[in-house]
């Protein structure tokens, strides 16, 4: 008897379960999980949305790896931005985290400085770093020309310096952002004994971050480090607003390709393609993180 | 006792090492601050200068009359009230679906067994890692054919941009209502399931009350990131009338000039930034506890 009323309370819970679940699965599928086989499926056709999708096999794949003259410079150009400014952006947060932890009077105001940037609308942050890094009358150049440089460096007007200057344009918004209050929350949760465990052993301040803090935070920079990644090898609006993607293709980077061919050239089937090929390269490289991870993260604070 | 006396003299030498070193902190914090803020002061000050001052070099750092007149220039030279109507719109919209629905998926996954929960939460997690480009091509599809399909306009219109939010609000909102949920007590609605309530009742009259912290600290998030949100809008909108702000701005830093070459204005790009910049900053001094709150609760802290 008892056991029969179980389980009608037991299936009576799993329905409820499921109903309330019901946006999400429904979200689930047609926006997430059926878009995603769809555009598999759309990868080997060519599709311009008007007429219908003809299927190609894998020739989109080809066109990418063998004739697509931006593919596999758009693909090395994004490495570079992300490679360059995810290890950047990371310790300038945990920088801007530790200086916050001191608890030194007036952190409140500080922490709203080094945040405020974040609040930012991309393309404003973009407007207002253009106009200070004007080559020819940007309050960048006089900073520089104050220290001898020429006061005419180029900025996001020459190839050799436009990924560098979108890399400090993202850095001003992305170095007090949640990454940075992600940093500052895993801090407040190092117990204050380690240290002054460490202290007693007569562990330096350098030694005392090498061997206590970073680890007990790890946790939190591998978070940061794999949603980090992610985002920056999907930069988009920064090189899309402040260049075009030049000048002569210097800032074009991999997202800005899936956008001209499927958006601009209305290329879904090729688009597709890239769109995939990006999917894979993401996945690889945040399983190879999380594998890497085993070796550097501390588990030991029990969450 | 010389031991002793060493070590309270090493002890009070590490005290003034970490005072020296304390106040060498404040410097570099301060410098830090300033730096990240000189960005916004040099916006405002640029979007209130004169022409001439604007082009001066070295650049000018104290204008001396402010010109507030440039940001009725700027009203006039681009459809502003028009963007922020339907950036409001979207904004009002896709937080309300986005809350409302994934408190449920939340409150589901957090208080429900039933088979295949992990296996979905899972997925659900998994999905935070997924690029967007990967699903833009078959969304923008998907939205042509319904406009096909159905007597509604998909297209060209702001319903791409909120009607997604009503089937769950996304991982990460599902996520932080699942982890808020499971820190309630039980009892509340377990009584409540004795009392012989309805599940739908005991969502409504008892979980969503008690979950209005994480809601407020939801509801944020997600009104930024609609404020924000650039590559959706652009693709499915061609009209500029229909521009959320944040198109909308760079539709006027394209076209603001017009035809009138001979009189460069560019401090009214500064002015368009400062305006769009405005709203996200005033939400943020508004409800500023709850952002570090929002982090602390989606227990990643370490």
């Amino acid at each position: 008897m008892a056991a029969g009323v179980e389980t009608v309370v037991g299936v009576r819970q799993a329905l409820w379960g499921y109903t309330f679940l019901t946006p999400w699965l429904l979200g689930l599928i047609i926006f997430t999980v059926g878009p995603i086989l769809f555009s598999l499926y759309l990868s080997f056709t060519e599709y311009d949305v008007l007429s219908p999708a003809k299927w190609v096999g894998l020739s989109n794949y080809e066109t990418a790896f063998r004739k697509d003259a931006l593919f596999w410079p758009s693909l090395w150009r994004t490495f570079y931005y992300a490679v360059v400014s995810v290890p950047l952006g990371l310790t300038m947060s945990l920088l801007l985290a530790m200086l916050l932890n001191q608890h030194l009077l007036g952190t409140n105001v500080l922490r709203t400085m080094y945040f405020l940037p974040s609040m930012t609308p991309a393309v404003a942050t973009v407007l207002i770093w253009l106009w200070l890094m004007n080559p020819q009358i940007g309050i960048l150049n006089l900073v520089l020309s104050k220290f001898g440089f020429p006061a005419n460096f180029p900025w996001v007007h020459d190839r050799r310096t436009v990924i560098p200057s979108l890399i400090i344009m993202n850095l001003w918004t992305t170095a007090g952002s949640n990454v940075m209050l992600i940093f500052l929350a895993a801090l407040q949760g190092v117990p204050i004994e380690l240290y002054e465990a460490a202290e007693i052993d007569g562990a330096g301040s350098w030694p005392r971050f090498w061997h206590v803090t970073l680890p007990m935070i790890s946790p939190a920079v591998l978070f940061n480090l794999v949603l980090g990644i992610i985002g920056a090898l999907q930069v988009f609006t920064t090189a899309f607003v402040a260049s075009q993607g030049g000048p002569a293709y210097g800032s074009w980077f991999f997202a800005l390709h899936i956008y001209q061919q499927a958006f601009q050239y209305f290329r879904m089937g090729y688009g597709s393609a890239l769109a995939w090929i990006f999917l894979v390269v993401v996945m690889v490289l945040t399983l190879i993180n999380l594998k890497l991870s085993d070796r550097w993260v501390y588990y030991g604070g029990g969450v | 006792m010389p031991d002793v006396v060493s070590a309270q003299s090493s002890r009070s030498r590490h005290r003034l090492r970490s005072v020296l070193i304390r106040s060498l902190l404040y410097p570099v914090s301060v410098t830090l601050a300033i730096t990240f803020f000189f960005p916004f002061y040099y916006t405002v000050i640029s979007s209130l200068k004169q022409s001439w001052e604007f082009y001066a070099w070295p650049p000018i750092l104290f204008p001396e009359r402010l010109q507030w007149q440039n940001y009725l220039e700027t009203l006039e030279a681009g459809a502003f009230g028009t963007w922020f109507y339907n950036t409001f719109v979207v904004v009002i919209l896709s937080t309300t679906g986005g809350v409302l629905t994934s408190a449920l998926g939340g409150y589901s996954f957090a208080r429900f067994r039933y088979r295949f929960r992990e296996a979905l939460f899972v997925i659900t997690l998994s999905t935070m890692m997924l690029p967007a480009q990967v699903t833009l091509i078959p969304q923008f599809i998907l939205f042509f054919r319904l406009g096909q399909w159905t007597p509604i306009q998909w297209l060209d219109t702001l319903r791409p941009l909120w009607v997604p939010s009503w089937f769950g609000g996304g991982a990460f909102a599902i996520f932080l209502m699942r982890q808020f949920i499971r820190t309630l007590p039980p009892d509340l609605d377990e009584a409540a399931v004795i009392d012989g309530a309805g599940y739908p009742r005991i969502f409504w009259s008892i979980v969503l009350p008690l979950c209005k912290p994480a809601l407020a600290t939801l509801a944020i998030i997600s009104m930024l990131g609609a404020w924000n949100s650039f590559l959706a809008p652009m693709i499915y909108i061609n009209t500029p009338d229909k521009f959320p702000i944040s198109v909308g701005v760079r539709y006027f830093q394209v076209n603001y000039q017009g035809f009138d070459v001979t009189r460069p204005r560019e401090y009214l790009l500064m002015c368009a930034s400062v305006i769009s910049t405005i709203v996200p900053i005033v939400i943020f001094f508004a409800f500023q506890r709850f952002f570090v709150r929002g982090v602390v609760m989606s227990g990643i802290k370490g």
